[in-house]
């Protein structure tokens, strides 16, 4: 197996805070991953070190074979990145924002020319291109940004929150985008979310992260399957209980005052089955409900905690108003 | 090495574009120069022309003003790199497999460009509102025009890169861009200033204008040569200090 990011124990300290806590993670080629936390868990950081913006405190990266450290040159040459804030040019039209990225990354005319109506078509803003971007809305400004990602051919993308500050259909449009792109250029997409359904809908594997460190590396399937399968929530005759535990398919009944919590493998099989053992023994059923586990299950079990809302620290509270300014 | 001087030349490029594309700039950069002119040297027209003894003082304000559009818009296109961290663009430029030096000079040879583009208005300007000057002197002057914006691009650059944000920006107005326009000569000859005339003489804008002033009138207070190699070495130290902070810092 070939694998076109490595690291290798890498840490990252900020005065006394270890922002990145010797994280090893092996992302393959042509995979789209995802790295999943908090705001504060260390996902930028580790983004910023693979791209060469931040050095490494210690342990090492290699990124298309490139040492993060001692072949930055390489290593940008091999990467495409969107940030978390905009970072486009707003008196430019779209088409020189793109031609100036084919630039500095010294690409020859002809070839700057047809790659330029490459990505444009892949993020459908063929139509757009000689507008200035600051008409542009944030979605198209997004997807203008993941086609100026590409121009370079790089063979690792790296998507800082993509959607942070979208509205959910934009949101949904990006993803398209994303997965499109993914496929279609044969790119290694890297990107980093604090929301679930993002990670879930979009990344093959996900790296569940928290204060710096990796908890959990799987593919979503298989991180919400390591929590137990579905959970149905029953409200009824506390005698229901003793029935309910010969049945089988259900694996763990927790029971907190009247309501009954199961975990079971395909639940919705298994509540008419609920329903006979309840009519056979006269017992009532109050209500009853059935829900999938999400990512957000499986970050609560392993950390105790919801992935918490943003803390508007002074940073945040700059950064939204330099969002708010640019969408 | 093709690949910095294409990165090199669309930093340039971009420089250019924008300065071209907001028209009301172009014009409002004018504005301030112009009424200076007209103002000031209406104003102070008779009072110079009484005390030099028959001198058109229009004449000798045009150099000093065209001086003043380079130090400001110079300084301005410099510092405007911190606009470019605030808004984001600066991460896209620094992720690019493009060397701190040539993005540094990039920006410079932008900044260097549109400074002198706009000295070149202005000197239309002044020239249709019947100011007579020796447009021989042309090419020299434009050599003093290249040095002047050069010098302050990159020092504009290279404060830049120690400001944390645009807070400190009113500072760097009334503290450097002020007094070295003030002290420059621009306004007036420096003989008058008695015991100040050693200070103006630290302040490299003074050669600057001196050098615009001998290429425009034929009359200037040091020789040509001098002017130009204090003004280049200053030139150089400001291109290296640049060059040096901002590869520290970013």
């Amino acid at each position: 197996m070939k694998y076109i990011i490595e690291t290798n124990k890498l840490t990252r300290r900020f005065n006394g805070l270890t922002a990145v806590d010797s994280v090893d993670l092996q992302i393959k080629e042509g995979e789209l991953f995802g790295l999943l936390g908090p705001n504060g868990a260390g996902k930028t950081t580790t983004l910023s070190m693979l791209s060469t913006i931040l050095k490494p405190t210690s342990g090492t990266a290699e990124v298309n074979g490139f040492d993060v450290n001692r072949q930055q040159d390489e290593v940008r040459n091999s990467i495409g990145i969107v940030f978390q804030d905009p970072s486009l040019d707003d008196e430019l039209t779209a088409y020189e924002n793109l031609d100036f990225h084919g630039m500095i990354y010294g690409m020859p005319a002809d070839k700057r020319k047809q790659r330029i109506k490459e990505v444009i078509e892949l993020v459908d803003l063929s139509e757009k291109i000689n507008m200035q971007v600051k008409k542009f809305s944030g979605g198209m400004k997004r997807r203008l940004e993941i086609a100026r990602g590409l121009i370079h051919h790089p063979k690792v993308l790296f998507l800082d929150e993509p959607t942070l500050g979208l509205d959910p259909q934009t949101r949904r449009n990006i993803w398209d985008h994303i997965t499109e792109m993914n496929k279609s250029e044969k790119v290694t997409v890297v990107l980093t979310t604090h929301y679930m359904e993002e990670a879930d809908s979009l990344c093959e594997r996900v790296a569940v992260i928290d204060h710096g460190k990796i908890i959990a590396l799987d593919t979503p399937e298989k991180l919400k399957h390591s929590i137990g399968g579905d959970i149905i929530s029953l409200e009824a005759d506390p005698g229901l209980l003793p029935h309910l535990k010969k049945i089988k398919n259900i694996k763990k009944i927790k029971n907190m005052n009247g309501e009954m919590n199961i975990s079971a493998e395909d639940a919705e099989h298994l509540i008419p089955v609920i329903f006979d053992v309840a009519q056979k023994n006269k017992l009532e059923i109050h209500s009853i409900s059935l829900r999938h586990p999400t990512l957000e299950d499986v970050f609560l079990q392993l950390t105790g905690k919801s992935i918490r809302e943003e803390k508007a620290g002074v940073l945040d509270r700059f950064r939204a108003r330099i969002r708010s300014r640019n969408r | 090495m093709n690949k910095q001087i294409s990165g090199i030349y669309i930093l340039w490029k971009r420089e250019v574009i924008r300065f071209f594309r907001a028209k009301s700039r172009v014009i409002g950069t004018l504005g301030m120069p112009f009424f200076f002119l007209l103002i000031l040297g209406t104003g102070f027209g008779p009072a110079y022309q009484a005390q030099s003894g028959g001198g058109n003082y229009m004449n000798v304000l045009t150099p000093g003003i065209i001086g003043m559009v380079l130090l400001f818009s110079a300084i301005f296109s410099g510092i405007r790199v911190l606009m470019d961290r605030e808004f984001g663009f600066l991460k896209e430029i620094m992720v690019a497999p493009l060397s701190r030096t040539s993005i540094m000079l990039g920006i410079t040879l932008g900044g260097m460009t549109t400074s002198t583009i706009q000295a070149i208005l202005f000197l239309g300007v002044s020239l249709l509102v019947g100011v007579h000057l020796n447009l021989y002197g042309l090419p020299a002057a434009l050599l003093f025009m290249f040095l002047i914006s050069a010098s302050f691009v990159a020092l504009g650059i290279a404060i830049a890169s120690k400001m944390e944000d645009m807070h400190g920006f009113q500072l760097i107005t009334n503290f450097l861009i002020m007094p070295l326009f003030l002290l420059s000569g621009a306004l007036f000859p420096l003989e008058n200033l008695g015991a100040w005339q050693f200070i103006t003489l630290l302040d490299p804008l003074t050669y600057g204008v001196d050098g615009l002033r001998g290429s425009f009138i034929n009359a200037s207070e040091m020789p040509l040569w001098l002017d130009f190699t204090v003004l280049a070495g200053f030139c150089i130290a400001c291109i290296l200090a640049g060059a040096f902070l901002f590869s520290q810092r970013e």
